[in-house]
């Protein structure tokens, strides 16, 4: 995985709460394999008009956002299904961070495994750095994990975020490496599970019993 | 439990019993079941890149539900669907993983079918790559969906690494008024604590009105824990959960079940346990409740009018409105619906069908409608007991199994501006299709709807049938 540990970019303002992975990408794009990209089916109605056509004044479409790697949204980012094709959409399109006042679990926890930085800060920050993104009062944004802070022009926001996914993210650190490290505990705690509940492993014909 | 241990939690008792490690603030826990349906594939990809196997095809199941067709039209119409449902079958065979495929008499959205199966027991952790997962914390099953990473996680080590969640316990007390159900005590719950007011935490669900609900309605309970931003929910196992567990295909047998019930019971949470955040409810002030707006806490008692918006939702409200073509003061029951959707892991059990049925019995719907039972058992036990000609006789399509029209990914899909009453989880924008507008409700409620054509109090539709 992708390491994050400070990052200078565009950002975007998304002024809309409980932006849910539904709207993030549409249950009828997640047939497709990653290796097509899932940018293009980012936020993909929502961006849209009624004729079909991308709406020019929808912040992601819009031209004054191009190249934005940050987005700004409002509260409950990213809630609902556990389709971890809304964090691909999200870093296929570009976005490396996601700054909100809260998100939905299951989406913050896979977007850290895809090195996407989910940035919880106060309902008031958020609005502030909404309405300068808008007013075009700043275009850019500086995020510094170690310190956990998000510099806007001269102001400097304090954002929150898990001490053990922000070591993960410090270090791009792949899970499934780490945990085949732990082979033998594993195999330790299944002896030892299997004589305790002996009735945990389902039931099948001639499995004994 | 030794007597001289800290009083412990339901959760912190299943939690204990699995942590293999703890490093860096978390814990590498032992996964009993993993559970998989189409959208696996990606799960599957990620084994394939690093050339492996699973780790335990033994404790995976697949079931086809997402993509399922659940009539012949919805198979002609959407072929891509079809395929998807073919992957799913080429991948668990490859990877040597007892599935329930098209066909199988066992086969059901899995989160219906897995607990018939005897798949879900009580003190097991258990995870699928769908947010309903809590359903299986009615057994007392430590049970919540994860994304794709973490499937391809469980797949290679049968493990995960989670951080211990906080504990809310939700104690709903009383009796609940005929024709109010687990629906609408949940509906009720996330209207309370917002969408994402639960984040971070597992709630135990407690209290007479709870734990007198039969599994169909703890698993409704359950099921809709994540709408609230839970982790999970789950529910004490008790003489109501062994009992249906009982003679179950997979679950234990024999002296096996006999040591398994022992355990169960300890499961409980210690009458001195604490919890972080404690919530009450009197169930008997809870009425038959719809959502109006685009997220599950949107929602109000059908006796209502729409809220004005006002105060720090006040935005999210007008956006709300607008997408659902509604007004601030209109009356919840003058708002006409389109169409009824009876299915889905939270309402298309037997229990729920009953109760849709009951509502419908000798009426006839003004509206088209579509009511798909959660399993292909449960579809047998509702033709044996004569409710699939209750609802042809009342103009609503029966039809198979599947996840259908509460996500749509198989093809059934409400119009652009279509207005459903519908016994889902999600009333999202676009959640049942590009402009689509849903309702949510019990399976009485979606019923009242069908009889009248607008969101109507199923209460005095019911008097004298239950």
């Amino acid at each position: 995985m992708r390491p994050f540990v400070s990052l200078q970019a565009p950002a975007c303002p998304l002024p809309l709460a409980n932006v849910d992975t539904d709207q993030l990408i549409p249950a009828r794009f997640m047939r497709r394999p990653r290796s097509e990209g899932y940018g293009p089916f980012l936020l993909y109605d929502l961006r849209r008009r009624a004729d079909g056509e991308l709406d020019p004044d929808f912040p992601v479409n819009a031209e004054a956002y191009t190249g934005a790697e940050i987005l700004v949204a409002r509260r409950n980012f990213g809630g609902g299904s556990s389709r971890e094709a809304a964090v691909y959409a999200l870093a296929d399109h570009g976005f490396r961070a996601v700054i909100a006042p809260s998100f939905g679990d299951i989406f913050a926890s896979s977007a850290i495994k895809n090195g996407l930085l989910p940035a919880r800060v106060e309902d008031a920050d958020a609005e502030a750095l909404i309405a300068a993104l808008r007013s075009r009062e700043i275009a850019s944004l500086a995020i510094d994990l170690p310190k956990q802070t998000i510099i806007a022009s001269d102001a400097t926001i304090a954002f929150s975020i898990d001490p053990v996914w922000k070591r993960q993210l410090l270090n791009g650190w792949d899970d499934i490496d780490l945990t085949l490290n732990e082979a033998p505990a594993i195999a330790a705690f299944r002896a030892n599970d299997e004589r305790a509940r002996p009735w945990s492993t389902p039931r099948r014909e001639g499995s004994g019993s | 439990m030794k007597g001289d241990a800290k009083p412990a939690t339901l959760v912190d008792k299943i939690w204990s019993a699995h942590a293999i490690v703890e490093r860096e603030g978390r814990a590498l826990v032992a996964i009993d079941r993993h559970l998989l349906h189409e959208g696996s594939h990606h799960g599957f990809a990620q084994v394939r890149a690093r050339d492996a196997r699973l780790a335990r095809p033994d404790l995976t199941f697949g079931f086809a539900d997402h993509y399922a067709p659940t009539r012949p039209a919805s198979a002609l119409g959407a072929p891509e669907a079809m395929e998807m449902v073919r992957r799913f079958a080429d991948n668990t065979a490859e990877f040597g993983v007892e599935s329930f495929m098209l066909g199988d008499a066992r086969r059901g959205i899995v989160h219906v079918a897995a607990p018939e199966l005897g798949l879900t027991l009580p003190g097991l952790t258990i995870v699928c790559g769908d947010s309903h997962t809590s359903t299986h914390g009615a057994f007392g099953a430590y049970a919540f969906g994860i994304g794709a990473s973490e499937v391809a996680h469980v797949m290679l080590t049968q493990t995960l690494w989670q951080k211990r969640p906080r504990r809310m316990r939700i104690t709903v007390d009383g009796g609940l008024f005929p024709g109010v159900s687990a629906k609408d005590i949940a509906l009720s719950i996330i209207a309370r604590l917002g969408g994402d007011g639960a984040q971070g935490h597992a709630i135990e669900y407690a209290g007479s009105a709870a734990k007198g609900l039969a599994m169909a309605g703890r698993m409704t309970l359950c099921n809709l824990s994540i709408e609230s931003g839970a982790r999970l929910g789950l529910i004490a196992p008790d003489e109501t959960t062994f009992a249906y567990l009982k003679g179950r295909p997979f679950a234990p047998d024999g002296a096996d079940f006999e040591q398994a019930v022992a355990d169960w019971r300890a499961l409980a949470s210690d009458a001195d346990a604490e919890f972080d955040r404690e919530i009450s409810l009197n169930a008997g002030e809870i009425a038959p409740v719809v959502t109006w707006g685009v997220s599950p806490d949107q929602a109000a008692p059908i006796t209502a009018e729409i809220p004005a918006p006002e105060g720090a939702n006040a935005e999210a409200t007008r956006d709300a409105l607008a997408y659902m073509g509604l007004r601030p003061g209109q009356k919840l029951t003058d708002i006409r619906v389109d169409r009824v959707f009876i299915g889905s892991c939270t309402n298309s059990r037997i229990e729920d069908l009953r109760a849709a049925a009951a509502v419908l019995s000798g009426r006839r719907a003004k509206i088209p409608g579509l009511v798909s039972p959660g399993s292909m058992a449960v579809k047998q036990q509702a033709e044996q007991e004569g409710l699939d000609r209750v609802f042809r006789a009342a103009g609503l399509e029966w039809v198979d199994a599947g996840c259908s029209m509460c996500v749509g990914m198989n093809g059934d899909l409400l119009a652009p501006g279509e207005r459903c009453a519908s016994t889902t989880n999600r009333n999202f924008k676009g959640r049942q299709g590009p402009g689509s507008r849903t309702h949510l409700m019990s399976p009485a409620m979606a019923a009242a709807a069908a009889v009248t054509g607008r969101l109507t109090d199923a209460r005095p539709l019911l008097e004298g049938r239950m």
